[in-house]
C-alpha cells in the first residue's frame, strides 16, 4: 500500500533544527512569491500591461470584499497586507502541492526513503503557525485600535456575574479559534493528499483527474475561508462598541 | 478493534455537519430566491457558515486519521 504519514518526515537537520519535506516546499513557495513580487514591482507602469491588469483586478476584488466586511475603504487598505498574505501564501502552497513532483520524488538515505516534497498545509505545524499568527494579529490590532483596557474589558468584565462568565467564554473561544483554524486547513489538505494517494494507487489513468480538480478547488476555498475568517474576527475586534 | 473505532468515528462524526451544511445551503438558496440582488452577499456569508460547519466534520476526520496512522 502507499505509505501515508501524519507527520511531515524530516529530510536533514541544520544543527538542532530538523528540516522536513513540508518546510522545504514552504520555503520554495516563499521564494517563488518573493521573486515574483520583486520582479513585478520593478515592472509597474502607469498604463498597465496584461500581468499588471490581472494583479490589479485581484487586489481590487479583495479590497472590495474587505470593504464590505470592515465598512471603510481606509480600514480595508490598512489590513490588506495581513489578509492578502494569508490568502496568497496558503493558496500558492495548496496549488503547488498538487504538482506532479510532490510526494513522488523519493529522498533516500540508507535504505529508508521519504518523499522529498510535501504539501506544506498537510503539516500541522504550518497551519498551527498560521492560526497563531492570525489570532494574535487580530487581538493585537484590537489593542492598537481600541486601547488595551477596552480590549481586555471584552474578556474580563466585572460588571455583573453573567458578563464575567461570558467574558471567560470569549477568551476560551479565542483559544478554540486557533485550534479550529489549524485543524480546518490541516484536515482538508491532508485528507485531500490521502485521497489523491489512494486514487493514484487504485486507478492511475484518467480517473484521478476529477479528484485533482476537486483538490484544486478545495485548496482555493480553504485559502479563501482562512483569510475571510481572519477578516471577520478582525472586524469584530476592531469594531467600536456603541451603547 | 482500532479499525472499528476509526470507522465509527468518521461515520458518525460527519452526520451532523452534513445535515448542517445542507440546511445552510437550503436557507441560502431561499434567501437568494427571495432577493436575487443580494446574491453575492448571501453567497459570501454562506461560504463562511459552511466553513464553520465543515470544520466540525474535519475534527472527526482528524481523530480518525490519528487513530489509523499511529
Amino acid at each position: 500500500m502507499v505509505e501515508i504519514s501524519l507527520k511531515a518526515e524530516q529530510l536533514f537537520s541544520i544543527g538542532n533544527f530538523g528540516v522536513t519535506n513540508g518546510l522545504l516546499l514552504a520555503a520554495i513557495v516563499s521564494l517563488i512569491l518573493i521573486v515574483f513580487s520583486i520582479f513585478f514591482k520593478s515592472k509597474i507602469k502607469m498604463v498597465p500591461g496584461k500581468l499588471q491588469g490581472v494583479v490589479e483586478m485581484g487586489v481590487e476584488t479583495l479590497l472590495g470584499l474587505m470593504e464590505s466586511v470592515l465598512g471603510s475603504r481606509q480600514a480595508a487598505e490598512k489590513y490588506l497586507p495581513l489578509i492578502a498574505t494569508i490568502f496568497i501564501f496558503i493558496l500558492t502552497s495548496n496549488w503547488l502541492g498538487l504538482l506532479p513532483g510532490v510526494g513522488s520524488f523519493i529522498f533516500k538515505e540508507g535504505h529508508a526513503g521519504v518523499p522529498l516534497l510535501r504539501s506544506p498545509a498537510a503539516d500541522l505545524n504550518f497551519t498551527l503557525a498560521l492560526a497563531i499568527i492570525a489570532v494574535f494579529a487580530t487581538n493585537f490590532f484590537g489593542i492598537v485600535i481600541l486601547g488595551i483596557f477596552k480590549h481586555l474589558k471584552k474578556f474580563l468584565n466585572f460588571s455583573n456575574p453573567i458578563n464575567f462568565f461570558v467574558g471567560i467564554l470569549e477568551f476560551l473561544s479565542e483559544i478554540s479559534r486557533i485550534i479550529s483554524f489549524s485543524f480546518r486547513l490541516f484536515g482538508n489538505i491532508f485528507a485531500g493528499e490521502v485521497l489523491l494517494a489512494i486514487m493514484f494507487f487504485l486507478l492511475p489513468y484518467i480517473v484521478p483527474v476529477p479528484f485533482l480538480l476537486l483538490e484544486f478547488f478545495f485548496g482555493m476555498i480553504q485559502a479563501f475561508i482562512f483569510a475571510m475568517l481572519t477578516l471577520v474576527f478582525l472586524a469584530s475586534h476592531i469594531a467600536k462598541v456603541e451603547h | 478493534m482500532r479499525l472499528l473505532a476509526t470507522a465509527i468515528t468518521i461515520g458518525v462524526g460527519v452526520i451532523a455537519p452534513a445535515i448542517a451544511v445542507g440546511m445552510i445551503g437550503a436557507s441560502a438558496l431561499n434567501g437568494i430566491s427571495r432577493n436575487p440582488e443580494a446574491t453575492s452577499k448571501i453567497q459570501t456569508n454562506m461560504i463562511l457558515a459552511i466553513a464553520f460547519a465543515e470544520a466540525l466534520g474535519i475534527y472527526a476526520l482528524v481523530i480518525a486519521l490519528i487513530l489509523k496512522f499511529t
